[in-house]
């Protein structure tokens, strides 16, 4: 700590993006929140106005506080002080979204271990699968509810193999384009940054594919089907919206390198783009081993 | 510690001027100066406070005797739903923030938070928020009726037509404070002066950095479990629901492996607090700091191991039952050297009883009981009769309003000449002490005895027996929420004038925020001081 240079920080001025910000997530909330009270009830809802409203208005506001940040960089008045609080900010960040996956993964994993074993009887639940559900029998993937509803399991060869081979290329070629950078290799790291960015986009479009499929008749996987395709698609629908985002991080990196930006040795955000993208990348490995593997 | 070089205000550093503040609202709007957000936080939490103390006088109200007379049992539920919520993230975690916010930047000699936009926006989408869950008092089904800690399938199968609003309440708060959480790691990390070696910070900063840990862990937990209510509720989902192959109790176990280190993020900052303004009164260095700095962290790392102390209940299976009454149990060890520290700081000690000593000392007796009958309930066996009786209402408001709650008062109290400039009127603020301190166990001490006799909490109505200690606990309740009123008229008494406030107004205090002038100017530290 005392070997850092202390440069005088850059404290920037009265900013309004943030307000904007805040109306923006009320907007969203608002027309979230009506839009989804309204959904079984089939009466019109201006819910999903507002929820659009509320989008446009937070991508405005990304432009317009991201423009001021870039400007403020671009100018020279960052130190390198603040270039580790945006670091320490970024990496901090995803360790709250990797906690938001353990929710999931531990909904997931504590269904498969404990919940369905016991709806069948299972440890001192005798009386659970006897009484309660005689006709249940513990399965995974659970392809048939105690209920009764009956689902398809999806099998982990063919799109979700290719698309683990797509993503871990994608990490590696990521990794590529940041070497490039720091070297001050430009040509090559607009090839590797496009390079990365097309990968991602071809996952996601082999998601839709397999949601597809899953969603057709012959499987009968749907969001809806039990405690199997709920973990399914909430875990891989919440992964494919990071990937999105990732994406979409990647792509104003690649407008950022087109312009020039970035300098060998001054270049946090094509450093958290990267970081988002490996962070994405390994919570994929861990969904192919979990979720569609085990 | 002693600092050499202070430059508070110093006009000659030549960067660009930041510093003319707007005036009117868009100064509040727009600003990111770390004062100015961590007074918005305080006066939030302090309308939030009196909010959720309505809500609570309406419960005690309808309790105060046997029989349903002034609200439906639906309209009650809504409010001892509301009630909790408001005052766990309404109240308590933003009057720390603010704290945080005020202090942490003078304590540790940097210019502001690292992140001052992004501070901005964490407390802009509060009142946000908070306006969408108490807009639910009006949709059809009113607010939010199945208890703060929304259990499925209350919160699903039965719930009525506003959980949509509430669970994307919920979530804004959840993203409000991780993005607080992580300003206040940054900055910490970040933006100690040279010289500040983290076993030198003032051990304020080090609660915060802990708790902000634990919200940073565990506030992503809550919103992946409200999404999974939202989902279960309107998007057809199993995850607790039987039939599907789901589980109800996985609910509690997802929700309470939030819950229990929120728990303690709304008490390690009062740890904090109270270790700065005992030692101040006492004149004396805190006793024992590392060993308060590693308790601390202990209690943060055990916290993840406890939540389901909260579930001895619902049939876990043995071995579940023995881990998690083991692991709670070890909990009171650290918090127990801590007790000991504040009891060893005080020994022998000069001690003076200006009011900020005065809630400092009655927390450590008082958040000694809460700790006490906490200890009780982590019994396993014990716990099977005192699950959801009043003796839980009494031990958590022990815990949080003669604990949290009290320590924030005593940090209010003792920073106010620093932010105000001016003394506070001392007559009347050890008025609201004492009428605080009586009433509080007027209030909450008569809910132990009702909730081993067996009264069920979250009910409107009850057997005769209980009537007599409910007219009592009724009593202290509404004592207790007006003596409030005088806290807020020493406030805006010390904000209007009073005996003009030295740099530093207590004569044992410690720390580089005693080191600028008082008030404290717009902007201090610019250039970070040298700290041996």
């Amino acid at each position: 700590m005392t070997t850092k240079q202390y440069e005088s920080y850059y404290v920037p001025a009265q900013s309004h993006w943030p307000i904007v910000g805040a109306v923006a997530l009320f907007l969203i909330a608002v027309g979230a929140g009506q839009y989804v009270s309204t959904l079984a009830s089939e009466q019109s809802s201006w819910g999903g106005w507002v929820l659009l409203a509320g989008i446009a208005l937070i991508i405005y506001m990304v432009f317009g506080w991201f423009g001021n940040v870039i400007n403020e960089s671009m100018a020279g008045k960052y130190s390198a002080q603040m270039d580790g609080s945006f670091k320490q900010g970024m990496s901090w960040f995803i360790f709250s979204e990797v906690m938001f996956f353990a929710a999931f993964f531990g909904a997931l994993f504590y269904a498969r271990v404990f919940a369905v074993p016991w709806l069948d009887g299972a440890g001192n639940n005798a009386m659970t699968g006897a009484v309660l559900w005689p006709e249940f029998t513990a399965t995974w993937p659970l392809i048939k509810t105690p209920d009764g509803t009956e689902t398809t399991g999806m099998g982990w060869y063919g799109l979700p193999l290719i698309n683990t081979i797509l993503l871990l290329t994608s990490s590696v070629t990521a990794h590529f384009a940041h070497v490039a950078l720091e070297q001050n290799k430009r040509p090559q790291l607009k090839a590797w940054l496009g390079l990365t960015i097309v990968l991602g986009v071809i996952f996601l479009s082999l998601q839709v594919l397999e949601y597809a499929h899953g969603y057709s008749d012959e499987m009968k996987l749907y969001l809806d089907s039990g405690i199997y395709g709920n973990t399914f698609y909430m875990l891989t629908g919440f992964h494919g919206l990071h990937v999105t985002l990732g994406t979409i991080m990647l792509f104003v990196v690649f407008l950022r390198v087109l312009k020039g930006h970035f300098t060998p040795e001054n270049h946090f955000a094509f450093q958290a783009a990267s970081w988002y993208w490996h962070f994405v990348d390994v919570v994929w490995v861990g969904l192919f081993i979990f979720v569609y593997i085990i | 510690m002693t600092t050499e070089t202070i430059s508070h205000d110093s006009h000659d550093d030549a960067h660009d001027h930041h510093d003319h503040k707007m005036t009117g609202i868009k100064r509040w709007l727009f600003t990111t100066n770390h004062k100015d957000i961590g007074s918005m936080y305080l006066w939030f939490s302090f309308i939030m406070l009196l909010t959720g103390g309505a809500m609570a006088m309406v419960i005690r109200a309808e309790l105060f005797q046997p029989g349903l007379q002034i609200i439906s049992p639906d309209f009650f539920n809504q409010m001892t739903t509301v009630h909790g919520l408001i005052m766990v993230f309404g109240a308590i975690m933003p009057a720390f923030t603010g704290l945080a916010n005020w202090m942490i930047p003078m304590m540790i000699g940097a210019p502001d938070m690292a992140l001052p936009r992004l501070n901005n926006w964490s407390f802009w989408i509060l009142p946000f928020a908070f306006t969408i869950l108490l807009s639910s008092f009006f949709m059809a089904g009113g607010a939010p009726n199945f208890g703060w800690t929304f259990y499925a399938p209350l919160s699903t199968t039965y719930s009525n037509g506003s959980t949509a609003f509430f669970v994307f309440a919920v979530h804004i708060m959840g993203i409000s404070s991780i993005m607080g959480a992580i300003n206040i790691v940054v900055t910490i990390m970040n933006m100690r002066a040279p010289g500040m070696t983290y076993m030198k910070m003032p051990l304020f900063v080090w609660t915060f950095f802990i708790t902000a840990y634990l919200l940073v862990a565990v506030m992503p937990v809550l919103a992946g479990v409200v999404t999974m209510v939202l989902t279960d509720t309107y998007f057809g989902t199993s995850f607790f629901d039987a039939a599907g192959g789901g589980d109800p109790v996985m609910f509690q176990h997802i929700f309470w492996f939030f819950g229990h280190p929120e728990v303690y993020i709304m008490i390690l900052p009062a740890f904090g607090i109270v270790s700065t303004t005992i030692p101040a009164f006492s004149r004396k260095k805190l006793f024992g700091y590392s060993s308060m700095v590693y308790a601390t962290a202990s209690i943060a790392f055990l916290s993840f191991i406890v939540w389901a102390h909260h579930m001895f209940t619902t049939g876990m299976p043995l071995f579940g039952e023995l881990f998690f009454m083991y692991c709670t149990m070890l909990i009171a060890v650290p918090t127990g050297v801590k007790v000991f520290n504040w009891v060893a700081t005080m020994w022998r000690g000069a001690i003076t009883f200006e009011t900020p000593m005065l809630f400092s000392i009655a927390f450590v007796i008082l958040f000694t009981i809460g700790g006490f009958s906490g200890l009780m309930l982590a019994l396993t066996p014990v716990d099977f009769q005192y699950h959801d009786t009043y003796f839980v209402v009494a031990h958590f408001h022990y815990v949080l309003v003669t604990g949290a709650l009290f320590s924030i008062y005593a940090g209010v109290y003792y920073w106010l000449p620093k932010w105000t400039g001016y003394m506070f009127d001392e007559t009347l603020s050890k008025a609201h002490f004492w009428c605080s301190l009586i009433s509080v166990n007027v209030l909450f001490f008569p809910m132990h005895f009702l909730g081993l006799a067996g009264m069920p909490r979250r009910i409107p109505d009850y057997a005769l027996q209980f009537a007599d200690f409910n007219k009592w606990v009724s009593i202290g309740g509404f004592a207790f929420g007006l003596s409030q009123l005088i806290f807020l008229a020493v406030v805006i008494k010390c904000i209007r004038g009073g005996k003009q406030a030295e740099a530093k107004p207590w004569d044992g205090a410690e720390g580089l925020e005693w080191t600028v002038a008082s008030p404290a100017p717009y902007h201090t530290f610019e250039k970070p001081p040298k700290v041996d």
